[in-house]
């Protein structure tokens, strides 16, 4: 089985070990991940403008790539992509006249029909391969790693476009599960990160990736695993700092679903690129015997 | 019919339909012999006048526009009757309901001449004289059902009585204290259940379900099955010995599957809900019981002096004839895992679950603890329109009781724990009932609860206490606090199987599960099946209070019915 696959700008450079390890698990699951071709940039933030149809350029152009590929499937590893492509093709199914626009907007290009179908990575591994085929394929059982799930906001909100449950999300618990890992669920979990507020209020989200961090901790999670590279970047790279205001903080490394479900399926831990990491998980791994050189 | 009347309404509900264009149009029509339009055609004057066109223009059919035809139907009815033409020789047509439709008159116009044409086609109607068998079934006994009961047994007829659970008295018997006098069920109620299953004309019949209904008003058959109850409850004279010695401990249904320490709220595997039970017979729950689950017990059978305990009783059938139902089937609260977004956990509660601690005759005899630990909760939160009204992710109606409830349990438990807090979370308060605001001033300013309007996101563990995170949408902020127990007024639902009755008797369930009355403000008792009505909230959201007064309406309905030997039935010919 091939899917079609679009990667998104950070998952090219920050978040290479999300997209290095996603790609090697998926082949060790039986799936090829195709990269599209001359895909561009997601859009990155959903448009609330009244006039969004120019920002809606982006990533129906994106969704006019996979037609082109004759493939009526594209999954996306990014939670923020997923996001913005997802609600982008929702917004022009609803609205026939702003398809009309953009379509003739993009003269050079084949209409788009809404004729994509956008899941996000989680939504393969739970509808399409199945917790208990990933079970099977288990080499390395993560047994006794404590995992907090963190979802986020971008792949639950809005409502319409959440791949599981809005309140009470369990795909990424279900997913560690299926890989023996022990699932810790906390209060937290589908908080926002504070988002694109690190640009303008940094202290902000500061205090948000304590709120969060520390609320794991309490429930004993060992690491927190994630989708999405911008939660990344701030419940990971900020833990310097927060280890500078609060006394009492422990780093906990941040770990992309992906990393763990590689590590999980037997491949070189080299697939997983923890040196990205912000907070490197590895010393944690080997204690827990779960790195094989 | 060749010489059709049609009488063409306009009141001020129907301006914008232009009557003297349709008065034209329907003129045209082949088979009309007069039109006329006039204005509050219902009224006696436009009765009056449409009686003298009858004889005027010796029409032979006539065609009314109106409002709904539920309400009109007879006063046409009277009118042309009276006039000399038979019931069959009018058809009713609502033009109202297009109101707001564009090109409403068009609209109008066709739907007359649909009429027209219908009753072209109507046949003389065949009267049938049904007696009527003056006994009346109850399916419920809560409440309403009580009431119900004894008002139609005290008018002099026989009443049978089923209650799906081994005891009358429905939710009403669980309550700690009621709304707004504060007098408790256990005080008030049972003297009407005692009556009830004293009462010479009323046969209850518990532990039992409807099975099946055929039949019309005047001559229902209803067979009813009794469940097996493992207990000979003719032999059995309630002395309860039974239930002292049965070894497993289980959760009580009574007390809403409630887990307290020391396993306070438990019951027997033979067990009776409470210790006022009517009637005071046990029953022997089949998956608990040794004997049942192991094949090796029969302390029972050894204490009952009576010889009553019976392992091998089957489920047996009672084949009922009466001539009118009262539905009074009652609710079921939206269970608590509906909430997504607030844990499950021993501490979060239910109203009714709350109730049943605050209770003075209830497992902690009123001592108020939370689950988890026994301790004495020294904050409370309450929290309102669980699920009610909240189209997307609940039901979209009001539950009418919470706001009331809520306040109340608030108030019973400063009564009891008086340095302890409560706090109330809401959207709107609602008390439109007599005394009901005065009751909540009262909590507010005698008992010092809080009412903090806003929505609770999110309810979680945190370690002993629990978070609550919410907003205060009258200061703008956040709420972040912690309490020892909250309690949830979650959404008044109908109760379980009320699709499978309603099906069985053929009456209606609206959008919501409910059931359906014939008007919702002018029958509300009726269904749009004669001689079946309605009590109680099987119709909707209701307090006791509605509860009761709609039970006693529904038993004057029977009643009246009853205070008629026969009851004519009228079917359109054949052929």
């Amino acid at each position: 089985m091939s899917l079609s696959y679009y990667p998104g700008c950070t998952l090219k450079t920050k978040a290479k070990n999300a997209e290095d390890s996603a790609i090697a698990a998926m082949a060790a699951l039986g799936v090829e991940m195709v990269e599209l071709p001359r895909w561009n940039c997601c859009g990155t933030v959903y448009s609330f403008a009244g006039d969004e149809e120019l920002h809606q350029l982006a990533p129906v152009r994106n969704l006019i790539r996979v037609k082109e590929t004759g493939s009526q499937k594209v999954a996306t590893i990014c939670s923020f992509c997923y996001n913005t492509l997802k609600r982008a093709h929702l917004l022009v199914t609803a609205n026939a006249d702003k398809l009309e626009t953009l379509n003739r907007f993009m003269e050079e290009e084949i209409d788009y029909e809404g004729d994509v179908e956008v899941v996000h990575l989680l939504e393969v591994l739970r509808d399409d391969i199945g917790w208990d085929a990933i079970k099977e394929k288990v080499q390395v059982p993560l047994t006794g790693l404590k995992v907090a799930s963190y979802y986020g906001c971008t792949l639950l909100r809005p409502e319409e476009i959440a791949i599981d449950d809005v309140e009470m999300p369990t795909v990424m618990d279900d997913l560690m599960r299926a890989i023996g890992a022990d699932a810790v669920s906390f209060p937290y979990a589908t908080e926002c990160c504070g988002s694109y507020q690190i640009v303008s209020n940094p202290d902000y989200v500061i205090q948000r990736s304590w709120d969060i961090l520390s609320s794991a901790l309490r429930r004993k999670a060992e690491v927190i695993v994630l989708s999405c590279p911008l939660c990344d970047a701030n419940l990971g790279q900020k833990q310097a700092e927060l280890k500078h205001r609060y006394a009492q903080f422990t780093e906990v490394p941040t770990l992309y679903f992906t990393q763990l479900l590689a590590l999980a399926l037997g491949l070189d831990p080299e697939v997983c690129r923890f040196d990205l990491n912000y907070v490197d998980p590895r010393p944690l791994l080997e204690s827990k015997g779960l790195l094989r050189q | 019919m060749e010489r059709i009347g049609v009488f063409v309404c306009h009141c001020k509900l129907m301006a914008s339909i232009d009557t003297q264009r349709v008065v034209d149009a329907i003129s045209q029509t082949p088979g009309v012999a007069h039109v006329a339009a006039h204005e509050d055609l219902c009224l006696a004057p436009g009765m009056e006048r449409m009686k003298e066109a009858i004889s005027e223009h010796k029409l032979d059919g006539v065609v009314v526009t109106s409002c709904s035809p539920v309400l009109h139907d007879a006063v046409v009815r009277d009118a042309i009757t009276s006039a000399g033409l038979e019931p069959h020789q009018m058809e009713l047509v609502d033009v109202r309901s297009h109101n707001g439709v564009q090109e409403i008159t068009e609209k109008a116009i066709e739907s007359i001449e649909k009429a027209i044409e219908q009753l072209k086609e109507h046949r003389p109607l065949v009267q049938t004289r049904v007696p009527i068998t003056k006994k009346v079934l109850v399916i419920g006994g809560g409440i309403a059902g009580i009431r119900t009961s004894l008002d139609i047994a005290d008018g002099g007829y026989p009443v049978i009585l089923v209650e799906r659970t081994h005891s009358i008295g429905g939710h009403m018997i669980q309550y700690s204290e009621t709304f707004p006098t504060l007098d408790c069920p256990q005080c008030i109620e049972t003297p009407l259940m005692t009556d009830t299953g004293q009462h010479p004309n009323i046969t209850i019949l518990a532990h039992s379900e409807i099975e099946e209904v055929s039949g019309r008003v005047g001559e229902f058959k209803v067979k009813v099955r009794r469940k097996a109850a493992y207990v000979d409850w003719d032999k059995c004279n309630g002395c309860l010995m039974c239930t002292e010695k049965c070894p497993p401990r289980v959760l009580s249904e009574y007390n809403r599957d409630l887990d307290l320490p020391k396993r306070q709220a438990h019951r027997r595997a033979i067990w009776v809900p409470h210790a006022q039970a009517v009637p005071m017979r046990p029953i022997i729950d089949k998956e608990h019981c040794l004997h049942f689950t192991k094949g090796k017990c029969g302390v029972c059978q050894d204490t009952c002096p009576n010889k009553a305990i019976d392992f091998d009783q089957q489920d047996s059938f009672v084949d009922i004839e009466v001539g009118a139902i009262v539905v009074a089937t009652g609710f079921e609260l939206m269970p608590k895992s509906h909430i997504k977004e607030y844990d499950l956990d021993p501490d979060i509660l239910e109203g009714i679950e709350f109730e049943r601690i605050l209770c003075p005759a209830g497992p902690t005899a009123g001592k108020v603890i939370r689950p988890s630990d026994g301790k004495e909760p020294q904050t409370v939160v309450f929290v309102s329109c669980c699920g009610s009204r909240d189209p997307e992710h609940g039901v979209p109606y009001c539950s009418r009781v919470c706001c009331m409830y809520l306040v109340k349990m608030a108030l019973l438990y400063k009564h009891v724990v008086h340095h302890g807090q409560a706090f109330i979370f809401y959207i709107d308060i609602r008390t439109t009932g007599k005394g009901y605001e005065e009751f909540v001033q009262r909590a507010v300013e005698e008992d010092g609860v809080l009412y903090i309007r806003g929505k609770v996101s999110r309810i979680f563990r945190d370690g002993d206490k629990l978070k609550i995170w919410g907003s205060d949408t009258l200061s703008g902020k956040r709420i972040d606090m912690d309490a020892d127990l909250v309690v949830l007024g979650m959404a008044m639902l109908p109760a379980p199987g009320a699709q499978e009755i309603a099906d069985k008797l053929g009456i209606e369930l609206d959008q919501n599960g409910f059931m359906t009355e014939l008007h919702p403000k002018l029958r509300p008792l009726e269904t749009s099946v004669p001689g079946i009505y309605l009590a109680g909230t099987c119709q909707g959201p209701k307090d006791i209070q509605d509860s009761v007064a709609q039970g006693g309406g529904a038993a004057s309905k029977v009643l009246a019915l009853f205070a008629q030997d026969e009851v004519i039935l009228e079917e359109a010919a054949t052929g």
